[in-house]
């Protein structure tokens, strides 16, 4: 087997199979995906920057090891790791200029496990700048384009975002899977507008030591990939206890993947009655009900359940994260790493270099970040939206107390395009509507795609689990994914002629 | 009687409080792996965390969150089973993050308090507010290059426990005495070592002055004072400066002002334009600190004995004079020096030597108590020849002078020198008689009722025995021989 | 809602972010908007709703007071961009 088609077309799962049946190799399997990005990544511009050769020299070195029979969880597979995660001596971008030159002297937790099993790292992807946005556009390499296309129309779209350039290489099978990073929903949605799946899991589950921090209190890294299964398989080695990160939680990592096709008979599913947007297209809703439809037909027991304060999540966190960004992005200054532009004093050095080194998004949530923590504002905004996260906290703490996962639409709609809806920051802010809950309350919560709209997009459906209980989406995920058998494919991808 | 700065218009009151920054006396730093030990090549006691690289987390030490409460109970405190870190934002070359991490709202240490003791042996209570855990900042190196500053890092992130007083101090006396108080409980616990020059410890400043009976008028905040000295100097032109404010009519600003010993004045900080606003904030990266009470409990049965209640024993155990026990309680080691050599001794006879005779010799040699040329027991060893009649008190003086220069120990050195003291009543009534038949008039005189020449036969009989008879012996065979004639 | 002027040149200073006064307009409009759209939280009845910072689920773990770090001098100023021997090097800081 060597022809592109086949080795970019095929899942993880089944690409770790075929190396261990030596039915090709990793360097032949990696090389195929290198092809595939100097085709694509031209007009997708999904990732920014291109690991080429060391990619090639690991994939020697995991054929070595495979031979050897010393193979780990991910050994040969090429994949792609988001720009925000820090690579020893490859640069690292978190897609802003003020980083477009830092070259990191060390690995983060996340990749270097990823890296201990065997994956073959591609490059580095697109994202929103610093994980800041819902649609990639941010970016100060570029936005990426969303390789499907609306039917009849060649106009290009968004990806979703941040972990666009993740969830825009899945999904045009330029890698085999991907790492991204989800502070409100930059996992979830991208999966969602890419027609791809993915998770991400309870905060606390994935190491956050090395990954550049948007938001700390609510950034988890997690997996994007083709299948329910694939993300169990990659999410296994992301995970586990870091002694490094003081909000890593210690507990034993799963075996993910066995619960992929576990039997979802009983389970108790949750509908909660607030995760309808208003506008939101009626597609939504009927893929939605599709997907209720498809869980009672496994067995699952369908329940209505309130998250009364669901409403409120958005707002809640467009204070807590730019609160947090603006003192996280404090770092950035031009003093000991980045770009900095020169000035005759100290002040001007700072205002000047993140002046120049900021995107306009940035710098909207630094400055709403620093308002709502200033001194006459900290009560009215901040304080007050710690109280409502205990709300969203016990509105899932409730739930759970009745049911065993939550289905909600992932996003209120399809992929738009490219350069849509950026009048507004509020209507931007809008996308994430649905996957921001699960953030401020740090369950884990999984995207699933499940079928196109009238324009012939993907759209998914998300489950939202308890606290370290991954094991029951992905039970769920495999169920729903079965059941909608989801097979289309984007327009633009690795062997198809664009 | 108390300490007031007399004006045009009358007496002023002082107002005093101080925020102490003490170094915690550990390996590393607070939130990472890093030395924290003074000095070294500049940016080499530095990880990625004290340089706040992307990605790069904090997390806590335990001896730090150890020494921490260490001090409060030594500080009579409440410790704060639960604790919480914030960041406090600002710009500062020297503060790679951007926000130093410290405790504003949840501190590890409550309430407590310090007594002092003034010169004329006043003693008063100072309230304590307050100690929380923080990092210290970086160093910026100013006279190096005419146009940039240098940075160094080796200090950031280096655990700081900040000591907040409440403002119950009322004259510099009482500032100096309260720092110098707090840092000899630490020394004692061995959670700061107390080394101004090295900046382990130093003091922000709070001053106003007020009428006696007002409420407090508008203080000042003196920043980074690093010696006892100094911060009752800046106290005293800070204090006056603000009397001759408000007798012209001026208002005192509540401002941030550096103290400069050259000039002997206080100034405005220049950066006052630039209202702080810190935007305090729980530290997302870290979790509550949560302490167990039987931890706490564990430390405190751990705590070495402290200096007021180590004075009051060495009164109770040794019979010493308070004074003599406040002076040998200064320093730890001192007080261990002094119990190692009054331990089963005469604690009076220990005392006097330590004080007088080591304090002396120390002194004279430029040594300290730890590289002293006479140890604990070789003293010990000597004030045993004098107790049981070996030597006497005059000759043992000379031995210790011997013992400084050579560090040999007594007994061999009286033996080598043979100082032993004479205890044979012949020897010293021959003695005698040769003193009385050599001084026939003065014999003659003490006849006739001039008693007082009782001590120069004594001392006479001394001088001839080459100093090495025994006091109570030649006295009471005068008496004897002078009686018998 | 709309920030006034002042407010925007305020933040920005605190942030040390430089905002040319041709973008203060805009960003009043902008910013005004997303703080005007957040206060819809004072719709909300908050009383004796205890606030909370994260979702953590523990307390903090202590790590041993152990020299596991330091010495990479190297590796610390790899990345500046002003750099003077084993320092960084700023403009000239006048305190
Ligand atoms: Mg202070
Ligand atoms: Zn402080």
């Amino acid at each position: 087997m060597s022809d592109m088609v086949e080795l970019t077309g095929q899942s993880l799962a089944a690409a770790l199979d075929g190396l261990e049946k030596g039915r090709f190799s990793s360097v032949e399997l990696t090389r195929a995906h290198l092809d595939a990005v100097e085709a694509l990544n031209p007009t997708l511009n999904a990732y920014i920057t291109v690991t080429a050769e060391q990619a090639l020299t690991q994939a020697a070195e995991a054929d070595a090891v495979r031979a050897r029979g010393e193979a780990g969880l991910l050994c040969g597979a090429p994949v792609a790791i988001k720009d925000l995660f820090c690579t020893e001596g490859v640069r690292t971008t978190a897609a802003s200029r003020i980083l477009s030159n830092f070259v990191p002297p060390y690995e983060s937790t996340v990749t270097a496990q990823m890296k201990r099993d065997g994956a073959v790292s591609l490059g580095k992807t697109n994202l929103d700048e610093f994980a800041m946005g819902s649609s990639n556009m941010t970016s100060a390499f570029g936005a990426v384009q969303n390789p499907w296309r609306r039917r009849g129309d060649d106009s290009p779209l968004v990806p979703g975002g941040s972990s666009g350039g993740s969830a825009s290489a899945v999904a045009a099978r330029i890698a085999l899977a991907a790492t991204g990073t989800d502070t409100g929903g930059s996992i979830r949605q991208p999966a969602s507008f890419c027609g791809i799946a993915g998770i991400k899991p309870t905060y606390g589950r994935c190491s956050r030591w090395g990954t550049v921090a948007f938001a700390s209190s609510l950034d988890q890294a997690g997996p994007l990939a083709r299948t329910v299964e694939d993300c169990a398989i990659l999410l296994r080695s992301m995970a586990g206890f870091d002694p490094k990160d003081s909000t890593s939680v210690d507990v034993a990592v799963p075996d993910f993947r066995a619960a992929v096709g576990r039997s979802v008979k009983g389970m108790r599913i949750g509908i909660p009655a607030e995760y309808r947007a208003p506008g939101m297209p009626e597609e939504i809703e009927r893929w939605w009900q599709q997907g209720i439809a498809w869980l009672r037909d496994a067995g699952c027991e369908i329940v209505d359940v309130s998250l009364p304060h669901t409403r409120y999540g958005l707002a809640t966190y467009y204070i807590v994260a730019p609160a947090e960004c603006s003192s996280n992005l404090a770092r950035y200054d031009g003093v000991r790493f980045g770009e900095r532009v020169e000035a005759d004093s100290l002040d001007a050095l700072y205002e000047r270099s993140r002046a120049a080194g900021f995107g306009d998004e940035v710098k909207r949530r630094i400055l709403i970040g620093t308002y709502v923590l200033s001194s006459g504002y900290y009560d009215a905004y901040y304080l007050k939206a710690q109280k409502v996260r205990s709300l969203i906290l016990r509105d899932f703490t409730e739930a759970f107390g009745r049911v065993d996962a939550l289905l909600t639409p992932t996003a209120p709609s399809a992929a738009f395009g490219l350069g849509e809806k950026m009048s507004d920051p509020v209507t931007m802010y809008l996308n994430d509507i649905f996957t921001v809950p699960a953030s401020m309350a740090g369950v884990p919560g999984m995207s699933v795609p499940v079928g196109l709209d009238s324009a012939g997009l993907p759209l998914g459906l998300q489950l939202i689990g308890r606290p370290f209980d991954e094991e029951t989406l992905f039970a769920l995920g495999s169920a729903l994914e079965k059941a909608a058998g989801f097979d289309h494919l984007p327009a633009l991808r690795a062997g198809a002629v664009a | 009687m108390s300490y007031v700065i007399e004006g045009s218009t009358g007496p002023w009151e002082l107002v005093i409080g101080l925020e102490v920054h003490a170094q915690v006396v550990s390996r590393a730093k607070l939130f990472s792996g890093a030395s924290a030990t003074f000095g070294g090549e500049p940016n080499s006691h530095v990880s990625l965390v004290d340089a706040a690289f992307p990605g790069m987390l904090p997390v806590i030490n335990a001896e730090c969150v150890a020494q921490a409460v260490r001090t409060g109970l030594g500080l009579d405190a409440r410790i704060n089973l639960v604790s919480r870190f914030d960041r406090k934002n600002y710009f500062y070359a020297d503060l790679p993050p951007g926000y130093q991490i410290s405790q504003f709202t949840h501190p590890i240490v409550g309430s407590g308090k310090v007594d002092i003791e003034l010169a004329d042996g006043t003693r008063r209570e100072i309230g304590v507010t307050r100690l929380h855990l923080e990092q210290d900042a970086g160093k910026s190196v100013h006279d190096q290059d005419p146009t940039r500053s240098f940075i160094d890092l080796n200090r950031a992130g280096v655990a700081l426990m900040e000591i907040v007083s409440e403002p119950d101090m009322r004259s510099p006396e009482e500032a100096g005495a309260y720092v110098r108080k707090l840092r000899m409980i630490m020394r004692y616990l061995g959670t700061c070592d107390g080394n101004m020059e090295e900046g382990s410890l130093r003091a922000d400043v709070n001053v106003s002055v007020r009428k006696a009976g007002e409420p407090f008028r508008t203080r000042c905040e003196i920043k980074n004072v690093n010696s006892i000295r100094f911060v009752m100097q800046a106290i005293e032109v800070e204090a006056r400066r603000q009397v001759e404010i408000w007798e012209s009519g001026g208002v005192v600003d509540q401002e941030t002002r550096l103290f400069d010993p050259h000039r002997g004045e206080t100034r405005s900080m220049r950066s006052k334009e630039d209202a702080h606003d810190y935007r305090y904030f729980p530290d997302p990266d870290l979790l509550p600190l949560v302490l167990e009470q039987g931890w706490v409990d564990s430390l405190r049965s751990a705590l070495p004995e402290l200096p007021d209640a180590k004075r009051a024993r060495f009164v109770a155990e040794y019979g010493i004079p308070d004074y003599d026990s406040s002076v040998l309680v200064a320093e730890q080691a001192t007080a261990e020096f002094y119990e190692t050599v009054a331990r089963g001794r005469d604690g009076r006879l220990a005392s006097n030597w330590v004080v007088g005779e080591l304090f002396a010799a120390l002194n004279r040699t430029g040594k300290t108590i730890s590289t002293s040329p006479v140890t604990a027991e070789a003293l010990g060893g000597l004030l045993d020849l004098i107790k049981d009649g070996t030597i006497n008190g005059r000759i043992a003086k000379d031995v210790f002078e011997v013992m400084v220069e050579t560090g040999e120990a007594a007994d061999a050195i009286v033996e080598r020198k043979g100082l032993r003291q004479v205890v044979d009543t012949g020897a010293i009534d021959s003695a005698i008689e040769s003193v009385l038949a050599a001084n026939a008039d003065k014999l003659a005189e003490y006849r006739s009722g001039k008693e007082k020449l009782f001590v120069f036969f004594v001392g006479q009989t001394m001088k001839a025995m080459k100093g090495k008879g025994n006091p109570a012996l030649i006295n009471e065979r005068l008496a004897h021989l002078l009686k018998a004639d | 809602m709309s920030l006034d002027a002042a407010t925007i040149r305020r933040i920005a200073r605190l942030a040390r972010l430089g905002v040319g006064e041709a973008e203060i307009e805009r960003l009043q409009t902008e910013l005004g908007h997303i703080i005007g759209w957040v206060e819809q939280l004072g719709e909300l009845d908050l009383d004796g709703v205890e606030p909370i910072a994260g979702v953590g689920h523990a307390a903090l773990r202590l790590r041993a007071d152990e020299v596991t770090d330091g010495d990479r001098v190297e590796a610390v100023l790899s990345n500046a961009p002003g750099r003077a021997g084993p320092f960084y090097a700023v403009p000239k800081v006048v305190e």
